[in-house]
Parts: structure tokens; sequence; C-alpha cells
């Protein structure tokens, strides 16, 4: 993978990506050129500098969370099929829509693959749990200076025991779902809908 | 004395109720008054001229006849003018006539009538009001224009009944030149002016649009049914005049719309769409009307082509006309309020007055003068509320409010007194069904069509529910009656029939639809604002996930309106804002500020109100001991009244905390509510009528560039010195020489009692301001005199330090301020998180440090920073065209921590420093600030002198203290995602 540094985007590569994400042509070529205008090293990889760059990333509380969303395990670089592949998370959940993609596997813009791609960014130690203290980071992220550790922490307590149906006081996969799942609705909306009409 | 006085007085009271007040405004015509003179002092006055007949007056037996002749209605300026006392030479007399002898009282009724009437009647209205609202069950059922058409039906049907007398009415010309304006006034100027731009195209839409349909759908299908014979014979119209009827009919009503949603409580989205619609439509209908009404008085026959297209020319000119009008009276007003800084008392006069003018200007030059007025309001709001002073502020804010508000009073009032007046009424069941039906119909069908084109445009589509509600919601009110009864009976042959039918109109959507709204958008579940609190996760996850779409759409470089966006607030940074806004007011940032300073205030005073119980949020479910010992120390509310300021108060708590209630949910959502970054689209997401909601974007945006800036410059640093290898975070560096190698390497591998990186962790690497540009921010800040109290959220934390300092050191009793905006927040970071989680965290690991290290360590840092050059980062730069000026990191803060022992005989403490660096030139409230902070710095600078003379017992406490403080520094200020990773680790 790491070998296509090459700037033009082949048909079958299109086609790859076309399956495994759903997006359309004209969506590949425009998020393409995206890929490229970011990739100022122009290796046909991004780093982490090049997301960095993004002038409203750095204006995002969790900004830096969602670029390491972009990096697979490990590594440093991703190409533009990694980008797609996070991307694509973002694509409208297409209930109705019948399901073009031969995949058999849950498309990437699934439900639950949705929540998973949240859960990640809360889960840093990928242990299928959130724990009091990852909790307390996404907050002291999300939350101006204004509030006070206490209260913070009081507030993650709370947030788990909120959800915590098992008692073991951390927040697992399920339990994720069942209480963001609500909150989803403007994920199926929002940058969704754009890439959707990136038509452009 | 006279003898008709004490009859005066009883017919007086009843008359009241039902004078049409209009007529007695003081600013209305003077020629009215004198029509007034006469005993039974009920107004005479119908506008609508056909009504004003002598003989109503008969019932009162007194005068009768000797109503005011018309040439009674010579303009009369003085009552003392002979022409009028000639002209009622009824038993009332006053100065006018030859007094016979010296009368010890006179009985002036006449002189202050019009007034005095008008005073009365607004006090009937806001009485009425007082009523409804006695009991809560009524008005949650009932919105409160319902009841008072009701009452206005009720009063008029009396009126009636008692003297046969049908001729009150809301007159036009009085309810476009006063009652419309204060409400369109309002809604203008508290218009969410992001929200409404982010949504114009919307609205834009279903104003243009949406109206064009209804109403040349409604006027042809009307005239169809005419044409089928399902009418009456007697409705004389045409194609026109029904043409004419549906522009009038088919306009949503600004006034009635708000009058309900507000009740109702919708998603912002969905109110701002409706709202933003029935003001925008107002040129539209404008135009339909004037249009029309000039076919039917040309005669249909005569109409040519031209005259349509005039017709659309018309259209462009009066929409843009009124709103270019808008616009350069906003710049008016707000160049005005640049420079009433030593005539304060009239800034908020200025206000009214020009947006009033540009509204009347617009009247006059017939454009669309709600357009007008919308826009003025909404554009000048920026920087007239950056220019005048809080004060002003204030004033303007409740005037507007309360004028609003009596303007709706009397507006719903009076059409249900209309109402009543059935000799303009004539009634046919075919047209007013055929309307209802064709109303309502044409609605949806308008809505369902253009949703569904605009929802493929619209990020956030617009789903049947809200398309439900948005048809729905569709109410017709004053301003078509208003237009109805300004028809010409003698052009428009079946203004009769209109005018039955409008009102019922009218009456069936306020009424009928009104009522019925809230159930509905109960049962269908439509997202409500403020409604339903969702539970901590939802708030959370919510708050989250936007984050990421941001993000997201971000990198996928999704540019449209926010690129626009960006460049139109480029423009206005550089150029607009610094022509319109003081000095001052441009470098604070004041928006931001002030809301953030009036939430502040009033959240001290119901604070104030509830005893301090709300503090409990610090203490909430939280075994930090600390804390609570602290807390229970300090008598807040002694402190917050003694002091005024230095309490810690959550901006949203505590309006909504009500005694009963799960307190402590409430609170937390607040805090959460409160505090959360709001993503970039959703800031001043909220509306209310009643709240300015707040710009805090650009604080957010400081924070958290100086916290991700930090994270990626520890990630940076960790890799860089290998002190440990966080698995995903490990950073590209390439731009290592932009960013300032600070030798901060405080990542602790996991929470065990750190070596002497812990206090590495928490040397507060801040990024702060510029300081030169601090220094702008706040040197020649020429702060109004009135905002000398600051209550600064967290503050809290600080008396609660303060108790606890004092008990330690017996230093200062004196209460300090805290930093009085979100920026100077900032710039004190490091002492704003130094103190403010002291007792967060004096745990048993914190007491460990060793002292000795610190301070090494602390030398190390320092020098390490001093051989760096002023830094930006290469992002930083990047960012400067967006608010954030120039980001370099700044150490202070934790130097107040370790600055004590004796070790270190050069070493400079460093916010001492720029602070007296800064107060040279600070305003008044820097001043203040700088005092409040000075008990501080004292009682960090006091041991310094002599440590040593101090016996070591003495000594310790106090450095626990410290190192406490300086490791929580790590979880207030830097925030950084490692540490908390570490103990993961655990």
């Amino acid at each position: 993978m790491g070998s296509r540094a090459s700037t033009l985007l082949r048909d079958e590569e299109i086609e790859e990506i076309k399956k495994e994400t759903g997006f359309s042509h004209s969506q590949i070529t425009r998020l393409y050129s995206r890929f490229t205008s970011l990739d100022k090293g122009e290796n046909g990889t991004l780093c982490r500098e090049d997301f960095q760059r993004i002038p409203e990333l750095a204006i995002n509380p969790l900004g830096d969370r969602i670029i390491n969303a972009f990096f697979p395990e490990g590594e440093d670089q991703v190409n533009f099929r990694g980008f797609m592949r996070t991307l694509a998370h973002f694509r409208p959940i297409d209930d109705h829509e019948k399901n073009k993609d031969p995949n058999v596997s849950e498309p990437l813009n699934s439900r639950n693959n949705k929540l998973l791609f949240a859960f990640r960014l809360y889960d840093l130690d990928k242990d299928d749990k959130i724990s009091r203290d990852e909790l307390l980071q996404v907050l002291r992220m999300m939350v101006g200076v204004n509030i006070s550790d206490d209260q913070l922490g009081s507030i993650a307590d709370r947030t788990i025991q909120e959800a915590d149906q098992d008692g073991d006081s951390f927040i697992s996969f399920t339990e994720f779902i069942k209480t963001a799942n609500t909150s989803l609705e403007p994920w199926a909306r929002l940058p969704g809908t754009t890439l959707h009409h990136c038509h452009c | 004395m006279h003898s008709p006085v004490l009859f005066q007085i009883l017919v007086f009271i009843t008359s009241t109720f039902f004078a049409p007040w209009t007529a007695h405004f003081p600013g209305s015509d003077a020629s009215v008054i004198s029509e007034i003179l006469e005993p039974v002092g009920i107004a005479v006055e119908s506008l609508p001229p056909q009504s004003s007949a002598p003989p109503l007056h008969q019932p009162y037996g007194i005068d009768t006849g000797k109503i005011a002749s018309p040439a009674a209605r010579v303009p009369v300026n003085d009552i003392a003018d002979p022409i009028v006392s000639s002209t009622s030479p009824a038993g009332n007399r006053h100065r006018g006539t030859e007094p016979v002898s010296f009368e010890i009282v006179q009985w002036n009724w006449e002189h202050a009538q019009g007034p005095f009437l008008v005073a009365v009647w607004i006090t009937v209205a806001s009485l009425a009001k007082i009523l409804f609202h006695l009991s809560s069950k009524v008005t949650t059922v009932v919105p409160e224009s319902c009841l008072l058409i009701l009452l206005g039906l009720g009063l008029g049907g009396i009126v009636l009944a008692a003297t046969n007398r049908t001729d009150y009415q809301l007159d036009p010309k009085m309810f476009f030149l006063f009652l419309l304006p204060p409400i369109v006034l309002d809604s203008g100027y508290f218009m969410p002016s992001r929200l409404f731009f982010d949504n114009i195209g919307t609205i834009l839409m279903y104003a243009v649009v949406g109206t064009l349909w209804n109403s040349s759908a409604t006027g042809l299908a009307l005239w169809g049914i005419k044409q089928a014979g399902l009418m009456d014979k007697k409705v004389d119209a045409g194609l026109m005049d029904f043409l004419l009827f549906g522009s009038l009919i088919s306009a949503v009503d600004p006034v009635a719309v708000l009058a309900v949603f507000e009740e109702v409580h919708v998603n912002e989205t969905l109110f701002i769409i409706v709202f933003g619609e029935s003001l925008l439509n107002d040129a539209v209908t404008v135009v339909l009307y004037k249009v029309f009404n000039t076919f039917v008085e040309m005669g249909s026959d005569k109409v040519r082509a031209v005259d349509y297209v005039k017709g659309v020319a018309s259209f462009f000119v009066v929409s843009l006309g009124g709103t270019v009008v808008g616009l350069v009276f906003a710049f008016i007003l707000a160049l005005t309020t640049r420079f009433t800084k030593r005539a304060r008392i009239i800034e908020p006069l200025f206000v009214f007055l020009l947006v009033y003018l540009s509204y009347l200007t617009a009247e006059i030059a017939s454009l669309s003068s709600i357009l007008a007025m919308t826009f003025c309001g909404m554009c000048c709001k920026k920087y007239v509320e950056a220019n005048i002073s809080h004060k002003s502020r204030t004033t303007v804010k409740y005037t507007m409010k309360t004028m609003a508000s009596i303007a709706e009073t009397i507006i719903f009032m009076f059409l249900g007194i209309s109402a009543v007046d059935t000799s303009k009424w004539t009634w046919d069941s075919g047209l007013v069904l055929f309307t209802l039906v064709f109303v309502f119909v044409f609605r949806a069908v308008g809505v369902i069509l253009q949703t569904w084109v605009l929802n493929r445009f619209r990020l956030c589509p617009l789903d049947w529910i809200d398309q439900v509600v948005m048809s729905y919601g569709g109410l017709r009110g004053a301003v078509a009656f208003a237009l109805v009864i300004l028809l010409d009976k003698s052009k428009v042959k079946a203004k009769d029939y209109f005018v039955a039918t409008t009102i019922t109109v009218v009456f069936f959507t306020v009424m009928f639809q009104g009522l019925t709204i809230k159930p509905l958008v109960k049962w269908l579940k439509v997202k409500r604002s403020n409604q339903h609190k969702p539970t901590l996760n939802e708030e959370l996850h919510e708050r989250a996930f936007d984050h990421i779409l941001a993000a997201v759409e971000d990198i996928a470089g999704h540019h449209g309106y926010h690129h626009w966006r960006d460049k139109w607030e480029h423009f206005d940074k550089k150029y607009l804002s610094q022509l319109l806004m003081r000095k001052s007011a441009y470098r604070i940032k004041d928006e931001i500020w002030d809301v953030y300073q009036k939430l502040n205030i009033r959240d001290a005073m119901s604070f104030i109100d509830q005893g301090g119980h709300i503090l409990s949020s610090a203490k909430l479910s939280l075994p930090s001991l600390p804390s609570r010992m602290s807390f229970s120390e300090t008598s807040v509310t002694n402190l917050l009244w003694e002091n005024g300021s230095g309490v810690c108060l959550d901006l949203q708590v505590i309006d909504t905390v009500r005694s009963g209630k799960d307190k402590e949910d409430t609170v937390m959502h607040h805090v959460l509510a409160g505090n959360l970054y709001k993503p970039r689209k959703r800031y001043q997401a909220n509306y209310s009528r009643h709240f300015i909601s707040a710009d805090e974007q650009e604080w957010q945006d400081r924070e958290v560039i100086q916290r991700n800036m930090r994270c990626r410059l520890e990630s940076f640093r960790s890799t860089k010195h290998s002190v440990y290898q966080n698995k995903g975070k490990s950073r590209h560096k390439k731009s290592q020489k932009k960013h300032r190698s600070n030798d901060v390497n405080g990542d602790v591998p996991n929470g065990k009692p750190k070596r002497n990186i812990s206090w590495q962790d928490t040397v507060p690497v801040v990024m702060t301001m510029d300081s030169e540009e601090e220094e702008e921010d706040n040197s020649g800040a020429e702060k109004e005199e009135d905002e000398g109290i600051t209550f600064v959220a967290r503050a809290a934390d600080e008396v609660l330090l303060e108790g606890k300092q004092s008990s330690i050191l017996d230093v200062y009793q004196s209460p300090f301020l805290l930093p009085p905006s979100p920026t100077c927040t900032e710039k004190e970071l490091p002492w704003k998180g130094d103190q403010g989680d002291l007792p967060a965290c004096v745990s048993s690991e914190t007491t460990k440090i060793v002292p000795i290290d610190l301070q090494q360590a602390w030398n190390q840092s320092i020098s390490s920073l001093e051989s760096l050059p002023p830094p930006t980062t290469s992002e930083v730069q990047q960012l400067q065209h967006r608010t954030v000026p120039l980001v370099m990191l700044e150490e202070r803060g934790a130097p107040a921590a370790l600055a004590r022992p004796p070790l270190d005989p050069c070493f400079q403490f460093p916010e001492h420093a720029t602070a007296a660096g800064r107060s040279s030139e600070e305003d008044s409230t820097e001043c203040i600030q700088q005092q409040e902070l000075r008990p501080l710095m004292s009682s960090d600078k006091q041991p310094r002198p002599g440590p040593s003379a101090e016996s070591a017992g003495a000594r310790w406490p106090v450095q626990f203290n410290r190192a406490a403080r300086v490791s929580l520094l790590q979880n207030v200020v830097t925030a950084s995602p490692y540490k908390g990773s570490g103990q993961t680790d655990l």
C-alpha cells in the first residue's frame, strides 16, 4: 500500500475504494484532490503534520484525537485508501438505500461502525472499555478552563455511573452504544451529507 | 364642579377599555385629540372613515350631537387653543373660555385625556397579562395570544352590548407606525444572527418563493371557486381582487409566529426558519399587495405586461431597498454610538431612534420597512453592543423587550376587539371555508415542495416532522388584518367579505393552530429546545460527535458557507470593526466578554438569592475532602456580599436550579452545557427572545488552540526525549525548530510517585497570547465605569483557596478579584489553575515531590526557555488570521510556586515582572485585577526573603501546598492526555 506514491489515481484503485467505502466516483476524485492538497510532502501519504496544518483542526478540541484516528496502529503515515476508509465512517447511513456494496461485511458507515469510531476516540488504550481517566481526558479537552478538576471529576463519575450497567465502573462498547445512539442523529446528517453532496 | 365629572369618571373607566387607544397615541395625529374633547371622554375617532358616525354617541346622553365637527379637526397643539374651546362648547371648559371667577380646582380632563387613555390602555393590557399568568396551568395550555384575543373579544362584546358602538378597530396606520416596529425591532436586534445567516438560504426560499406560491395559489384557487359558483354571488370580486386577497392572507405573520412559537420551544433551526420567513416575507407581501391593489384600482383589463415587469422590478427595489436602508442606518447607528462616550445617558435613545428612523424611512420610500428594521437591528447590534456602556445595554434590552411585549399585547387585544365589529363584516361561508382550506393546504404543499428542493442543498435536512410543524406554524396575524382594513372599499367591492374572511383566518390560525401546536409538537416529538435535558452521556457524546464531525469536514475540505463567513469576518475585523467600534471595545472583544460578564452578574444575583447552595457543584459526589472542608470554612455568600466578587459561579447553573429538583443533575448538566466547547457551527446557536446569546467562539478558539498546541508540543517533546513512548501518540516533528523545544518532558508513564519528572509535568507550559497583544488588549481599554465588578467562574475555588491559604499563612484577608475577562483569565491561567485546583488533589502522591528536584528542574526549564527565540509555531501562524494573533509559549504561574526555595537567587519571578510591566498602562479593570491579585502574590513572595528563618515545620505545609498545586496544573492547565493514559496503564 505504501508503495503507491503516485499522485495519480488509477481507475482500478478508484474501483477498489468505491467497493470498500461506498463513495461515488466523483466523491473519490474530489477527496483525492483534497488529499493531494493536504499532502505537502507529495509522497502519496499524509502524516500527522499534514493534518495539523489544517487551521480549523487547531481550534477543534478533539482535533488531535481525530487526526490520530486516521492513523492505523503504530503507523505514522496514511495513504489515500486509509484516508478514505476513515472518511467512509462519515457517509450517511443508507438504511433505505439498497446496499450496493458487494461487501458481505458491514459497511463502514453503519451505525455500529460509526459508534465504534467514536468509541475509539475515547478508548485510548483500546481495551474496549472507557475508563474514568479516559473519559476525564476527553472531558478536559472539551471543556473550558472554567471548570475545575473537581467538577470534571464528578461529571466523569456521574457519566460513568449513568451509563454503566454492569457495575464495573467502565463504559463498555455496548453501554456506549446505548447512550450514544441518540446522539448519532446529527452524525447521520452533517458531514455525511456533505460528503454525500460533494459532487463538485 | 361640573356636572358630568362623576359620570365621566364612570364612563371613563369602562370606556378606557374600549377606546381605540391608537387614536390617542401621543404621537398620533393631534387633530384626533380634538375629537376627544367631549365630556364622555370616549374617543370617537375610528379610523376606518365610514364608521365614525355621530349617532354612535347617543347612549351617553350627554352632549349628543356635539361631537367634534370637522372644524374641530384643526390640529390642536395646545388645549388652550381658542379654536378648540370654541368648538367644544359643552359643559367642560377650560382655560380658553372666559373665566367667570377663579376656580380652585379645574378639571382638565381633555388636557391629558389622550395620553392618559393610552397609559390606562397599556396598563389594562399588562394587567391582563398578569392575570393570565396567575394560573400557570392556563398559560401552559393556552398561548397568551389566544387569551388576549379572547379578552379583546370579550371587551369588544361588552362595549357592543352596552353602547351599540362598533367602531373600535385595529387601526392600520397606528399598527404599522407604532405597534409593529417595537416587535420587529426586538426580533431584529435580538435575532441570533449566526443562526439566521446559517439558514438564510432556506429562509429566503420560504419567504420569497413560499409566499409567492401561497398568494398566487390561494388567489387563483379562490377565483376558481368563485367561477365554479361555490361562493355567494354577492362576493363581487374578480381575479385581481382574489389575487390581492391572496397576497395579504398568505403572508405568515411575525407577531403571531413569535407569540406562539416562543411558547412552544421548538428547536432553534425550526424556529429561525419559520420566524425568519415571517420577517422576510414582508417584502413580498408589500409588493404583491401594492401591485394587486394598483391593478384592482386600475381595473384588470387595463393591466399591461409592462405592469407585471414593473411589479417584479418593484419587488427587488422594495426588498433590496429596504435592506439597504436598514444597513445604512445600522452603519450610522454604529458610528454614532462610537462617539457617545461622554453622553452615555442618551445611548439607548440613539439605538431606538435610529432603528425606528430606518423603519420610517423605508415606510416613506415605500420600501420594506420590516426588512429595513430587521437588518438594521441585526447588523448594528454587534457594534452597538460593543460601544455602548453596560448600563445602556441593559436599558436597550429591557426597553425593547417591554415595548415589544406591550405592542404584542395590544395588537392581539385589538384583534379581538376588532372582530366584534360586525358592521364591516359580510360573512360568506363559502369564501371563508375555502380560504381556510386553501391557506392551510397550500401552505403545506408549499412547504413540502420547497423542503424537497431545499433538502438537496441543506446540510441538515428538514425531516417531515419539521415540515409538519412549519406548515402548521404558518400563522396569519395582525399584518394581514391591517392590510385588509386598508383596502379601499370603493375599489375593492368585496372588501367586507375579505375582512370577515381575514378575521376568521387570523382567529383560526392564532387560536386554533396556536392552541393545538403545542400538543402537536409534543405528539410528534419534535426536537424541542431546552425541554429535554439530555443525560450527561448524551450531552457529552453529542458534543464530542459534533467536534468530530466538524473536524472531518475540515479534513475533507468542505468549503462553502463557512468559507465565506470566514472571509466576511476577516473583512469585518480588519475594516468594519475598526471603523465602527471604539478602540477599546474593538480591542477587548466586547461581545464575548460583556455577555460573559452579564451572565456572571445575573448568576451572581440569583446566586445570592439562593443562599449560595449552588456551589455544591464543587463538592458533588467527589470524595475530595479538602475542597469540602475549605468550603465549609468560608462563607461564600458572605464573601460575595462583602467583596462583590470572587465567587465561583457556573455561568448557566443558577438560572435553572430550583429547589426540589435534583440539584446535582441540573448543576452538572449546566456545568457541562455551559462549558463544553461548542462545535464551530453551533456557536451562538441559542435563540431566545429573552436572552442574549454569547459569542464564545473566540475565547474558545484560543483555549483550544492553546491546548492542542500544548499537546502537540508535549507529545513532540516526549518523543524527542524518549521519556516514554505513548503508542498512538507519537507525532512527527518535522518542524522542530518551529516548535519551541521547551524542556518540559512532562509525561508521566504511570501514576506512580513521580520522579522529578513530576514537577516537570507541573510546569505550566501555557501557550498564552503574545504579551504585546495582551497589552494592547488591555491597555488603553477605556473601561466602562460600571464594569468594575466581575464575577468569574471558578472563582469559588479561589475563595476557597483564600480561605485555605489565609488559614495557613494568615496573610491576607482582602478579597481578590479575578481576571475580569476570558482573555485575562487565560492570561492568568497558571495562577488560576494553580489556585483553583489546589483543593482538588492535595493527594498523597503529590506530597512526595521533592522540593530540591523541583528547584533544579525549574532552573533547567527556565534556562532552556530563555535560550529560545520568541516562538511561534507554524500552525499558530496559520491561525493568525482567525482571531488568534500570536501564540507563544510562556511560562508563568508555576514559578510562583517554585520560586520560593532560596537556592535560586537569580530566579526572576516571572509573572510578577510581566504583570508589573503590563500594569503600567492598564485600564481600570486591569488595575483592579492587579490589586486583587496582589494579596496572592504577596503571599507567594513573603516567604521568599527569609525562608530559612522559618522553621521547617512552618514551611513544609506551604510547600506541600505548592507542590500539590503545581501538580494540579497538569490537570487543569495542560490537560495533557498522556498523564491520563499513563494512569490507565497502572
